[in-house]
């Protein structure tokens, strides 16, 4: 059965659209239970304002975009009216602390909370999984049912056979999200974690291999620059709303700061900022690079004097001891490197697409505009060899003179402020193994062969980070091994287990075996690709169904300042939706350990009060929760922009870098000790698989990427009617591709390869390299009765091939073929 | 008349993203097929071999922001059959929805697009610039909506004399038609509506 039979068949005995919901809601008067004991969630909220008084609260926007601006809801007898922005006046707004305006995601937020598709109660699966075919249960069956499972599992094949799965669809700090979940498996005996994320692997993991850590300049400091130079970032849309990326980068280029903006697509950055747009084939830069630091080096155009105090492996004189001769940059850049080539711009050019004098021009450009932010995003770090990207950016920023200084960059991403808070405890993992994000399915089909060695598998993990030297101390500990293949998943609020993951048919074999994954449980809001691949459904609360506290994100293209915002319960939970700390607590009870679960924390309350006892500990003003629930925002003073490595430029002695050598590694002696071509210790420039120059194009000659999308947050708002008609999916694709195959803007097309195949509307524009086609991801994957998905989910012509290094997603390198349907 | 108020949008802050139709439909609560406000992406340029290499040649693209622009000359309220058209002494532009026969003479007339038949409902609707919102002395929600503030509202003559009186930016049909109570500022790459250079891209908003 297809996804949209499923959705109408198991879901449709109440479609609600918004407007026969407030209809119905003030037929009944806002109060009444509905048949069958169902619960609408039209009663006001305890302790809200009389009925027809219309209160405006502080909720949040809490998905995975890394925003997290400030919204606001108009409710009114326990229904939402609409959406408002900040609700800071105008009048208080202030250069350094702008009022965090939502995106087009945020204010579409009430369709997303009234979505038809909202899960209703608990569903198990009664069909072949994936199937699509599901039953209406109780909590009280859906709960003891995953209990039994659970004990089952553990005592037959022990705590390792339990994986919790990387999801971001709700990013809130808490009492709901992950923490609360991972508290309640931990005390179960625990589960195998993940390190890594499917944003930036290879970023987080090869980062601290040059600089030693993750630091940029904040991102209002980006004012202060004359020239910036973005590789492959579209904060415009990645970033939208608040004061993120997007809101700075604006307000620079309104001063007047140019702007130039490596990337196969003419995005809205482009286009916003009215940047110089430079056309790169997908999967070259660290070609342009390389190419770039040739002409400064022959126009003897770099700052020498840093690079010699500064860099270690940039020439010989800096290489760390024990390095092979002519094994530095500079070697590789001249021609006397392992393949004995010149980086020239000629050379250059061949690859990348960009004319040689352009190349030359640009580093001409970059090397004389001081201060000059240069920037990379996280795109061109998810593809095949994203690590050498990752490295190659921050040589530029070094050879330039901008590490260090205001108005410049360290070729990172921008940092941001962060708001502390407490969190849910979460105590040590008792499970010592965790696994890279992305390679999940090889936890299912080979677990207990996944190896240190080849497959990068690690000690303990409970979430996100990937610390500096991981890869290499974990080859210290090459016995670790799993003791059991993936027997129990827990998908929290994710859509990685399909929509997200690379090859969705393969997934879909790896799936569809119940033998292997026995048990898949998922909390989510809505139907998605991921649920349809369930076993137990539970229904989650939206953010306006319960209380939370929600804090911008410290690892955002942000300001230099922070806030913390209480996300009020504004409605009731939707029909029988449940909140994550509800669902911990019931488990823990029946797993026996609820008393140690809740340790003293009898309501919600007591959690959050917690939480903001760890805010109060390092912000002295921040107030009571009383007080922040009345005011529903809290925001930091903020300061000064931030400059990233500013001790280390003035003395690397005294502030040395966390690199081996204290400097910025060029030369990587520990990636030297890995003997691993595609991890070569100073970055270089791999030619891809299914990239630019693979004979593979012979058949399918078109580059596809999967970038994000404005109408959404990764899969997040899929579902949203408003957004899709906003922005509908569609892939885009050169007018000179389209015209050779008969395409037109708006035509419906076949897009694809070995992996799998998408029909989708073709946008047929200019504004992207010929060569290259792009299908933003997404889109909820729904295949019809021959597999094809109608609806285009780039995931179904992705690749399971991971980087080598981070065992990254590689999301943006693929070769398809188009054709007009 | 006491004062015509006026849109007013920075094109050099659009990025396309339609925060403010998203915002509008939200406030209006707009069924899908119905968008009082919309964004146009308007794009040109080509692609030109350079000894043997492709490279881009004077592609640009920007975006328009356009919603009723309560004109001046209201065209839509001169061809409606039942006068169920109106012009308040503010110059906001109103559909009395219970005269409304839904004949959708007033999406034929006006240039812009403006009216849209709600089928929920059988009657024709359009952007009526907020005015329980304006007349509590708040701003429209589309205004409001803006992450990079390219959107202003006021009296026109106040709005022309903070930004200026440009008024057509293609895709954007002649001003003179209807005289539009609005200000466009350009950037760098704006065309007039007369220029015929680029084309419209997204068609759902056709």
């Amino acid at each position: 059965m297809t996804q949209n039979n499923f959705l109408t068949k198991a879901l449709n005995d109440t479609v609600m659209t918004r407007r026969s919901f407030l209809k119905w809601s003030a037929a009944i008067g806002g109060t009444a239970a509905l048949a069958g004991g169902v619960d609408y969630g039209l009663k006001a909220i305890e302790g809200a304002a009389a009925a027809g008084e219309e209160q405006t609260l502080t909720v949040g926007c809490y998905h995975n975009c890394g925003g997290r601006c400030i919204l606001a809801t108009k409710v009114k007898d326990g229904t939402l009216l609409r959406i408002v922005p900040d609700p800071t006046p105008v009048e208080e707004e202030t250069p350094e602390s702008p009022r965090a305006i939502p995106c087009l995601r945020g204010r579409a937020q009430i369709r997303r909370v009234y979505a038809p598709d909202r899960l209703k109660y608990p569903l198990k699966r009664v069909g072949k999984r994936g199937e699509g075919k599901f039953e209406r249960i109780s909590w009280e069956e859906a709960l003891d049912t995953i209990a039994s499972e659970m004990k089952r599992i553990k005592d037959t094949y022990g705590n390792e056979a339990f994986y919790f799965n990387y999801a971001w669809g709700v990013t809130w700090n808490g009492p709901d999200g992950s923490s609360i979940i991972q508290r309640m498996l931990s005390m179960f005996g625990g589960y195998v974690g993940y390190y890594g994320t499917y944003s930036e692997a290879a970023y987080g993991v090869a980062m601290p291999y040059i600089t030693g850590g993750y630091v940029g300049n904040s991102a209002d400091d980006i004012v202060n620059s004359k020239l910036v130079l973005l590789l492959g970032d579209n904060s415009l849309v990645t970033r939208a709303g608040g004061d993120n990326g997007g809101y700075w980068y604006m307000k620079a280029a309104e001063q007047g700061t140019k702007f130039i903006v490596v990337d196969p697509i003419m995005t809205e950055t482009v286009a916003a900022t009215q940047a110089e747009w430079i056309p790169i084939n997908p999967g070259t830069d660290v070609a342009l690079i390389a190419a770039m630091a040739y002409v400064m080096v022959k126009e003897n155009l770099y700052d020498k004097e840093f690079m010699a105090t500064h860099t270690a492996g940039f020439d010989e004189n800096t290489l760390p001891e024990g390095a092979p001769r002519n094994s530095s940059y500079m070697a590789y850049i001249m021609g006397k490197g392992y393949d004995k080539v010149e980086k020239t711009p000629e050379w250059a050019a061949v690859i990348t697409g960009i004319p040689a004098e352009r190349i030359a021009n640009l580093a001409r450009e970059i090397a004389s505009i001081k201060p000059c932010a240069i920037i990379q995003c996280w795109g061109p770090q998810r593809r095949a060899y994203g690590e050498q990207f990752v490295r190659a950016v921050p040589i530029l920023a070094a050879m330039t003179g901008n590490f260090g200084i205001p108005g410049g960059n360290t070729g990172q991403l921008p940092g941001g402020g962060y708001c502390p808070m407490g969190g849910i405890p979460v105590p040590p993992n008792p499970v010592q193994v965790s696994i890279p994000c992305f390679m999940w399915p090889d936890f299912v089909t080979r677990g207990t062969d996944m190896t240190v060695e080849k497959d990068y598998i690690r000690g303990a993990s409970t979430g996100w980070s990937a610390t500096a030297g991981d890869t290499t101390t974990a080859q210290e500990n090459k016995n670790l091994r799993l003791k059991s293949n993936m027997k129990f998943m827990w998908n929290h609020g994710g859509n990685c287990i399909i929509n997200q993951h690379a090859d969705v048919n393969y997934t879909r074999k790896v799936l569809e075996d119940d033998s292997k994954l026995e048990m898949i449980v998922t909390v989510e809001v809505g139907m998605t690709p991921s649920t349809m691949y369930s076993d137990i459904i539970l229904p989650g609360t939206t953010g306006f169904e319960v209380d939370n506290i929600i804090t911008g994100e410290g690892h955002g293209i942000k300001g230099n300042h922070a806030w913390a915002m209480y996300n009020h319960k504004v409605i009731e939970p939707m029909f029988e939706a449940k909140d994550d700390v509800w669902i911990a607590e019931q488990l823990a009870d029946r797993l026996g350990f609820g008393e140690d679960f809740r340790d003293g924390h009898l309501t919600r309350d007591d959690w959050m009060k917690d939480m903001v006892a760890g805010a109060q500990s390092s912000l002295p003003d921040f107030p009571s929760l009383e007080e922040f629930k009345e005011k529903g925002i809290y925001k930091t003073k903020g300061g000064k922009p931030f400059v990233g490595f500013e001790a280390f430029r003035a003395d690397p002695v005294a502030n040395p870098l966390g690199t081996a050598t204290g400097k910025i590694e060029i030369y990587s002696p520990v990636l030297a000790n890995l003997k691993n071509e595609e991890i070569p210790p100073i970055p270089t420039y791999i030619p891809e698989w299914e990239g630019v120059s693979d004979p593979l194009r012979e058949k399918y000659p078109l580059m596809m990427m999967t970038t994000h999308w404005v109408a959404r947050s990764h899969s997040t708002f899929e579902n949203v009617d408003i957004l899709r008609e906003a922005h509908p999916q569609c892939i885009w694709i050169n007018t000179l591709d389209a015209e050779a195959r008969g395409v037109k803007n708006g035509d419906m097309v076949k897009v694809y390869n070995d992996r799998g195949v998408v029909h989708i509307p073709a946008y047929v524009t200019n504004r992207i390299r010929p060569g290259t086609t792009n299908i933003p991801q997404g889109a909820h994957y729904t295949p019809n009765a021959d597999g094809v998905d109608t609806r285009g989910c780039g995931n179904t012509l992705t690749n399971y091939r991971p980087t080598p290094m981070a065992k990254g997603f590689t999301a943006h390198t693929n070769l398809v073929q188009v054709e007009k349907l | 008349m006491a004062k015509q108020l006026a849109f007013y949008v920075d094109i050099n802050k659009c990025s396309g993203c339609k925060a403010c139709q998203i915002a509008c439909k939200d406030r209006s609560n707009l069924p899908v097929g119905v968008r009082w406000r919309k964004v146009f992406q308007y794009e040109g340029g080509e692609w030109v071999d350079q000894n043997g290499q492709m490279i881009p040649s004077s592609v640009y693209t920007y975006s328009v922001s356009s919603a009723c622009m309560h004109c001046k000359k209201p065209i839509c309220m001169d061809v409606c059959p039942t006068s169920a058209i109106s012009k308040r002494n503010d110059g906001i532009v109103l559909i009395n929805a219970d005269m409304c026969i839904g004949c959708r003479y007033c999406s034929w007339a006006c240039p812009y697009g403006a009216p849209q038949f709600n089928e929920e409902l059988n009657v024709m609707t359009k952007c009526d610039m907020c005015q329980d919102l304006v007349d509590k002395g708040e701003r429209p929600a589309c205004v409001e909506s803006c992450p990079y503030r390219a959107m202003d509202f006021g009296p026109l003559d106040e709005i022309r004399e903070k930004y200026g009186t440009f008024a057509d930016p293609a895709p954007l049909p002649d001003p003179a038609i209807t005289e539009p109570a609005v200000v466009y500022k350009p950037n760098k790459i704006t065309k007039s509506s007369r220029s015929g250079d680029g084309r419209l891209m997204n068609l759902e908003e056709l």
